[in-house]
């Protein structure tokens, strides 16, 4: 049995919840890779998964991820939902300062999350929120001229990647946007140039698919900002006194310059998260400056990769219904946004929050930050925990459990997900919902 | 439930009823006539009052990823405005670019029940419509935008007939849950993704040939064919360009009869006049609107103070980017689809251009005669956020009062415009007509803008004051679908509106090209591209309004 019928205006008749036999879904999109993978063929059979076709390391683990624990506990103990719920809502009554962390769900949750924390004024953050930072601090700062995934793959002649391994996290990218056969304005997609600035390419997936290697000019991550600087610079025809920077020939650099200014539709692209050296964000809103630049004769556009584990959707949804991103605030009764003051790891470590609710329903490995301070989990079934939260509650997985959206790393293109099977986990919205209710 | 609604002086133009002391009567949230036999449950006496359906903002940028880039982009102006929470209401946050639930308090605070979202991109509907998901209060709907697609410039270069691009264009409102069709910079924004920097009327696209003419009349008819009420809402070329008059009167001849919504005219009625080579065409396009009775246009009044401008645009506000206050903007190219532009900007009344464009705004309101055919916006934020609207109302409804606003503005710019010789006030019924009767005539909504039997009872219910800006900004009550949901300017009841949508027939041939098309070059499977029904009503909270398109079209 084949699980979809296309179809405008009626939803897709996807909600399967046949136990007897197994049944195939085919172009099922995936919240967990950031890029909108969505041609993923996957077989459930009761609650087991197995991607079939176009798995990748990130999204045929996500999908597989086995269903362990369906009960929720308080202090180790099995207990109905409604007890932990119970609990959930006395431990938050009493806190001056909650912090409502992890917010790895999607667009639902997202919601339910914000009502909650509006009501009992805790402040929001969301799991990946120091790498987001990098590019939310730059656009605030300066703004950018950014470009999405079809258009990479209809128009890109010159791909700059810097500082990122995109392959390991975004397995399909070169695949399904650079080296696809079609493109619209792009005579030849295999021979886009592809140099990759910083870090080398972890495996081939750059490689062309006539073989030739992707350029690179390799430099340390720490050097990046000067590298950056310098490339910057070049491109308004500066002169820099050196013959290398970071490592990197200037004589390479003057050539990428020129690259970028002669290419119809350049694109860079960074991934915040790689960029572990203090304040990237600096970096990327020289990135984003260049870009502009550049947009002054030809066209380039940026193209920041994140989008994994909900962050996305966790700031869109938390800019339209508070105008901020996460590391909001609800405590003074509305929304006030700090990207440092708000941080969830500056909170916890200063003993600041004295509760923590943590809703990570995508992976199991996301469990939460150590800390003293009484802990609530929803979580996606089957973590480990170190230490035993106060109040744990297994939740679904949007797009296998339940339906819902998430936000791709585009910013543009929301996924509708499906329920894939029957496993009778709550979504993290209706736990979320249910302590609002109970917290009253 | 039987509501009586007593005594007052109701001003209905849809029924011609102007400012006649009516009893209304109210019915599971419907307006009902007079039932003789039953019980009154609850009675308002409304003497003295005045009475109009609820308003209706026909071009309102409240839903949709520009949107959330423009709230994300300026912190610091929704610092200055915080929204703090009552027992009743979510915070949230206010001024340009307000939160989805503030915007629908405040909107409904000011009388209105309904806003219509007018830049919906076919890849982003789903985000405009969980953002409308998150506005309360009011009735939403989003026009789809065309226009700068690629299948459709594809289409239109391989010379496919108008009917496959009529399927084409029916199908696009259906799978992005829209109302009407939008069109901006007809292919300027693909232009601009090879390097173009503008698009005049009559000039060619780089890469397909076609020029915004065929494109708008390409649109128009299509749009037209399916049956669709709202006409082809046009965003026309040269946004903001000294001159762009002659292209805006140009677009009006071109339209040869079909009807058309212009929007934010004001931003397309500039001559090239005087010492600074801008000045108002706003006398020439309202004489060209009132001699074409199938042009209806909204007007994009500027008003001064920070806003932030976000448009589909991106053509034009890549150009713009220089006048970025504070200096930040964003551009993006989507997804072969579209694009849009976010530009924070500050209007200031002592600057040349600035002061003209306000004085522009106000000619056009005033100079065109029939006020079913203009429509009251600022084009939210991009003129002035909506909560400017009580203090517009004051300026077309009180002679003195816009004059003594004259001469606060750059003199040179107020010798340069008529307006200060303009006589004319808009009546109570005229803005009755403009944000009421005539918006929903011309977005097909048959039982909202009026107060006859059947009609939702979306009613508002003012004290007259001499200080319209007073008057209009707090009104007495306001009813959605029947429920007193503000009093004294006040949210009293939170209710979350229906989404109006249409859909025209259209041939599923045309999903064997779409299909095809997207596996070889977008980036989603087509039957993920759909949104479904579900999606907008499974909350338990969002409803649908399906209109009934004229020929052929799905009631
Ligand atoms: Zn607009």
């Amino acid at each position: 049995m084949t699980g979809y019928h296309a179809n405008s205006n009626r939803e897709c008749n996807r909600d399967m919840t046949n136990k007897s036999k197994a049944v195939v879904w085919e172009n099922v999109p995936s919240p967990f890779c950031g890029i909108g993978t969505d041609d993923l063929s996957i077989e459930v059979d009761g609650t087991a998964l197995k991607v079939l076709q176009n798995g990748c390391s990130v999204n045929s683990a996500g999908f597989e991820e086995p269903v362990t624990d369906t009960d929720p506990r308080v202090g180790g103990e099995t207990v109905t939902l409604e007890e932990a719920v119970a609990k959930a809502a006395d431990i938050l009554r009493e806190t001056n300062l909650p912090l409502v962390g992890g917010l790895a769900t999607d667009v639902n949750g997202m919601r339910a999350a914000l009502a909650l924390a509006d009501r009992i004024g805790a402040v929001v953050d969301n799991m990946n929120s120091t790498a987001a930072m990098r590019n939310l601090l730059a656009l605030q700062s300066g703004g950018w001229v950014n470009t999405t995934l079809a258009e990479v793959k209809n128009r890109a002649d010159l791909l700059l990647m810097v500082g990122g391994d995109v392959e390991s996290l975004f397995p399909r990218f070169f695949e399904r946007c650079v080296w696809n056969q079609d493109a619209m304005f792009v005579d030849d997609t295999t021979k886009r140039d592809v140099v990759f600035l910083g870090r080398a390419p972890a495996g081939d997936a750059a490689t062309a698919p006539d073989g030739r290697a992707a350029e690179v000019l390799a430099c340390s991550n720490a050097d990046l900002p000067e590298v950056v600087a310098v490339l910057r610079a070049l491109i308004h025809k500066k002169v820099i006194r050196a013959n290398e920077v970071g490592g990197v020939p200037l004589a390479s650099l003057q050539i990428l310059a020129k690259k970028l200014k002669h290419a119809r539709y350049g694109v860079v692209s960074w991934v915040a998260g790689s960029l572990d050296f203090a304040h990237a964000e600096l970096m990327v809103q020289t990135l984003c400056e260049m870009i502009k630049d550049l947009n002054e004769t030809t066209r380039c556009s940026g193209l920041p990769l994140g989008g994994r584990e909900g962050d996305q959707t966790a700031n869109s949804v938390c800019g339209w219904i508070t105008g901020y991103p996460v590391r909001t605030s609800y405590a003074s009764g509305h929304p006030e946004y700090d990207p440092h003051v708000n941080a969830a790891e500056r909170l916890l470590t200063n003993g600041e929050a004295d509760a923590l609710l943590w809703v990570s329903a995508f992976n199991v490995e996301r469990t939460p930050p150590a800390t003293d301070v009484p802990t609530i989990v929803l979580g996606r079934s089957g973590m480990v925990f170190e230490k035993e939260p106060d109040v744990f509650v297994p939740v679904g997985t949007p797009g296998i459990d339940h339906s819902g959206h998430a936000y791709r790393m585009d910013n543009v293109v929301a996924l509708r997900l499906h329920k894939l099977r029957d496993s009778g986990l709550p979504s993290s919205a209706e736990v979320l919902s249910a302590i609002e209710h109970a917290v009253m | 439930m039987l509501i009586k609604l007593t005594g007052g002086t109701v001003y209905d133009p849809a029924r011609g009823v102007d400012g006649e002391v009516r009893d209304l009567y109210v019915r599971d949230g419907r307006i009902v006539d007079s039932p003789n036999d039953t019980a009154i449950d609850k009675e308002y006496n409304l003497y003295g009052k005045v009475v109009m359906a609820g308003a209706i903002d026909m071009h309102t940028h409240i839903g949709g990823g520009k949107v959330t880039i423009a709230r994300t982009l300026l912190p610091e102006d929704h610092r200055r405005d915080p929204f703090q929470r009552t027992d009743l209401l979510r915070s949230g946050c206010g001024h340009a670019a307000p939160s989805t639930l503030t915007t629908g308090y405040r909107y409904a605070e000011m009388g209105y029940t309904a806003g219509f979202e007018p830049a919906m991109l076919p890849t982003n509907a789903r985000q405009a419509h969980m953002e409308m998901g998150d506005v309360p209060m009011i009735d939403k709907g989003g026009y789809v935008m065309l226009g700068s697609d690629d299948f459709l410039l594809r289409m239109m270069a391989q010379r496919k007939d108008q009917q496959a691009i009529n399927d084409y264009v029916a199908w696009t409102i259906k799978s992005a849950q829209a109302i009407g069709v939008k069109v901006v910079n007809p292919g300027g924004i693909s232009a601009f993704k090879f390097n173009q920097r503008s698009l005049d009327l009559d000039e060619k696209h780089p890469h397909y040939g076609t020029s915004p003419r065929a494109i708008l009349k390409c649109l128009a008819t299509a749009v037209k064919a399916l049956g669709v009420p709202h006409p082809l809402h046009v965003h026309g070329c040269n946004l903001g360009v000294p001159g762009n008059m002659e292209t805006t009167l140009k677009t009006i001849e071109a339209m040869e009869g079909l009807s058309v919504h212009l929007t934010h005219i004001q931003f397309h009625s500039y001559g090239t006049e005087g010492d600074h080579k801008f000045s108002s065409g706003a006398a020439q396009i309202a004489e060209a609107v009132n001699a074409n009775k199938n042009i209806t246009v909204d007007v994009g009044q500027i008003l001064f103070g920070q806003t932030v401008t976000a448009s589909g645009d991106n053509m034009r506000q890549h150009a713009n980017h220089n006048h970025a206050h504070p200096n930040k903007w964003v551009c993006m190219d989507i997804e072969c689809d579209a694009g849009c532009g976010v530009v924070p900007f500050r209007y200031r009344d002592r600057n040349f251009v600035n002061a003209l464009q306000w004085a522009i705004g106000l000619e056009t309101f005033l100079l065109i005669d029939d006020p079913w055919r203009v429509f009251l916006t600022t084009d939210h934020p991009n003129g002035a956020p909506f909560t400017t609207y009580p203090h517009l109302i004051r300026l077309l409804m009180d002679k003195t009062f816009r004059n003594d606003q004259l001469t606060r503005i750059n003199p040179e710019a107020a010798a340069m415009s008529s307006l200060g010789s303009i006589e004319r006030e808009y009546s109570l019924y005229e803005i009755a007509t403009m944000t009421r009767a005539a918006a929903a005539k011309l977005i097909g909504l048959t039982d909202s803008g009026h107060l006859g039997a059947s009609a939702r009872a979306d009613i508002t219910v003012y004290t007259e004051q001499e200080d319209k800006e007073a008057m209009f900004a707090k009104p007495d009550y306001v009813f959605k679908d029947g429920d007193l949901v503000v009093r004294n300017g006040e949210v009293v009841k939170v209710v979350w509106g229906t989404t109006h949508v249409v859909r025209p027939e259209h041939d599923d041939g045309i999903e064997k090209s779409l299909r095809d098309y997207f596996d070889r070059y977008l980036t989603m499977k087509l039957e993920n591209f759909t949104m479904s029904d579900g999606e907008i009503t499974e909350d338990g909270r969002g409803s649908l309004s399906v209109h009934p398109c004229s020929t052929g079209g799905e009631a």
